[in-house]
């Protein structure tokens, strides 16, 4: 509930069907009868009536006036949810009461989407659960893939099978080597992820951040009390080991150039948000997530499988890498409030509206430009032309963040698609290597 | 159901899909907030998250509450009318987690896409974390067609399960 003018809730409560007047009777219960009503914002008056006398306040009672249109859809939830309450002292006149407001409260989800609402709740949840010795719980399994933001894995996993279907075109393909550098890569995505995590919660823009959404925001397992901030360093460390082991493995046994490829790539991840450098809070963020998840990632898995250099993973990995880029960029979107309160001056935070959405279509458009070109000059098999079919996505994502910019519930949908497009993209660069593949 | 309350206010909360709890502050000052009632046929059970738990230390500090149905939209019942009840509510929260998970019943028969939240809990997980309001009713006041401006019947409900005659009645 946020706080209102009298005058403002008065103005509001013109669209309310009815009043429901509350007061304390002798005895101590609140009564409650609902009433129809009239207002004078003006006056800071609402009259409500006829009553009868039984179910009137004596004169001078304090009494709270609520309007609710919490609508039921029947079976299915509630929708148009906005309900205010004000507070003042009841006078007797007539059939009606009177009363003139002196302090109002409300919330309409129309203005603050109930999952802002609850997550500017999320303290008083956590101090009223302390309070009893109890905690937030989920399974261990959900725990996890929160804590983890396994979905994001995909923008692991296409980099990674797109350096791996080079090498196979080279015809040095190997189903274990490219699995075990998969596993690798996936530790170190799931290391940046809890340590980003982390960053993000130590520098409090997490906790800033009102507007989280499934794409965006962090993972919120330590704001939500599922997590402590030392079990998620732990966590971030593991999964660093893990991924430095297999690196190491990897390097001894196929080439040690990919022991460079492999610093390179846990040095991005970690520069990433972690302080002194922290680019992602100096409008770095989308370039290093580009290096890191695009030709880093192809160029460690072909050598893997190939153990040799090529500059073909590169290039091939050029959409991918700015695509990568764009999802972190979009999801940046509904953060730049919270970014911006802590110091994190991502692009989106730099930019205005409009400039964030050209550079967006423009670097889209490039990524597209690049597919096409590598296949046209025999950088890629020509087969590799089918992935432009997404291309219409990034109009939709475009549609989707002029209308919604400020919207970040309404936007999730569009976050969706442009991850879709990621995925989707190198996917179909993938598959344009197995059917060069096999045609020839 | 032929329960505490009487008959003609039951079938209102056996239908009810919002109503609203008024508590007492700490002040004195009466605080309403829109929930869905259920009804057993001996309390009236309302739930809430921890995200929105200042009403439950209200109730804690006071626990005289009312809860009223008074919104034709959220009663779809013929012929509309409005009822409050007033009671002593109590809090249970031995298990935040899923204690309240008791009442899912009751629940899923106003709101049956319940369920699929519950199973998306992961999404909003302190929201999931709730207490339960159970609310012992001593009185009942019922405005037959929801007219207000002609005096309640009142049911003194203690004297009812006490086989007394209810005042007003």
């Amino acid at each position: 509930m946020s706080s209102l003018t009298t005058v403002e809730a008065l103005r509001r409560s013109e669209s309310y069907s009815h009043a429901v007047l509350s007061w304390v009777v002798p005895g101590g219960y609140p009564n409650s009868v609902g009433a129809p009503f009239r207002s004078d914002s003006a006056a800071s008056t609402v009259v409500i009536g006829p009553l009868a006398d039984e179910s009137k306040p004596p004169n001078g009672s304090e009494v709270c006036v609520t309007f609710s249109h919490i609508r039921p859809q029947r079976g299915v939830g509630y929708d148009e949810r906005r309900y205010m309450n004000l507070w003042g002292t009841a006078e007797r006149d007539g059939e009606n009461i009177r009363l003139t407001a002196t302090r109002a409260t409300g919330w309409d989800e129309a203005e603050v989407p109930f999952f802002e609402y609850a997550e500017r709740n999320v303290p008083q949840a956590r101090s009223y659960l302390a309070s009893l010795g109890a905690n937030v719980r989920l399974s261990r399994f959900w725990t996890f893939f929160l804590a983890t933001r396994l979905p994001f894995l995909t923008a692991t996993i296409a980099p990674v099978a797109l350096g791996g279907a080079v090498a196979a075109r080279d015809g040095a393909f190997h189903w274990g080597w490219f699995l075990l550098t998969l596993v690798g890569a996936c530790a170190v995505h799931l290391g940046l992820n809890i340590a980003n995590d982390v960053f993000d919660d130590a520098n409090g823009a997490d906790e800033a951040n009102v507007t989280p959404t499934m794409f965006s925001g962090g993972s919120r397992v330590i704001q939500y009390g599922l997590v402590s901030r030392a079990a998620m360093i732990r966590a971030s460390v593991a999964f660093y080991a893990v991924a430095a082991i297999i690196g190491l493995v990897l390097a001894a046994t196929r080439t040690w150039d990919l022991l460079w490829v492999g610093i390179a790539g846990v040095v991005l991840s970690l520069v990433y948000s972690a302080p002194p450098f922290r680019l992602v809070h100096r409008g770095l963020g989308e370039p290093v997530t580009a290096l890191g998840f695009g030709p880093v990632m192809a160029v460690g898995t072909y050598l893997a499988v190939a153990r040799t250099w090529s500059w073909e993973p590169v290039l091939a990995s050029i959409p991918v890498a700015i695509l990568v880029a764009l999802i972190l960029y979009v999801n940046q979107v509904p953060d730049r409030v919270g970014d911006a309160a802590v110091g994190k001056r991502t692009l989106i935070v730099r930019w205005p509206k409009g400039r964030v959405i050209a550079t967006y279509t423009a670097l889209a458009t490039i990524a597209f430009a690049v597919v096409v070109l590598n296949a046209l000059t025999d950088v890629t098999p020509i087969w590799t032309l089918i992935a432009v079919l997404p291309a219409p996505l990034v109009l939709k994502v475009r549609r989707g963040l002029r209308a919604h910019y400020d919207q970040p519930y309404a936007l999730m949908s569009y976050m969706q698609d442009n991850i879709v497009l990621h995925l989707a993209t190198g996917t179909l660069l993938v598959v344009g290597y197995v059917v060069a593949n096999l045609v020839g | 159901m032929s329960g505490v309350l009487p008959p003609e206010v039951e079938k209102l909360f056996d239908v009810a899909l919002v109503g609203e709890l008024t508590v007492v502050s700490s002040a004195g000052r009466p605080i309403a907030y829109p929930l869905i009632p259920l009804y057993d046929g001996r309390y009236l059970y309302l739930t809430s998250a921890a995200l929105f738990s200042k009403k439950l230390r209200h109730i804690k500090a006071n626990p005289k509450v009312c809860f009223s149905l008074t919104d034709p939209v959220a009663i779809p019942v013929e012929p509309f009318a409005r009822a409050t009840v007033q009671g002593d509510a109590e809090i249970l929260e031995d298990d935040p987690h899923s204690g309240w998970e008791e009442l899912l019943p009751l629940w899923r028969k106003k709101e049956p896409i319940i369920d699929s939240f519950v199973k998306k809990r992961f999404g909003i997980p302190l929201f999931f974390e709730r207490s339960i309001i159970r609310i012992d009713p001593k009185r009942a006041l019922y405005w037959p067609d929801g007219r207000v401006d002609v005096a309640p019947q009142v049911f003194e409900l203690s004297a009812l399960r006490a086989g007394g005659a209810g005042v007003g009645r």
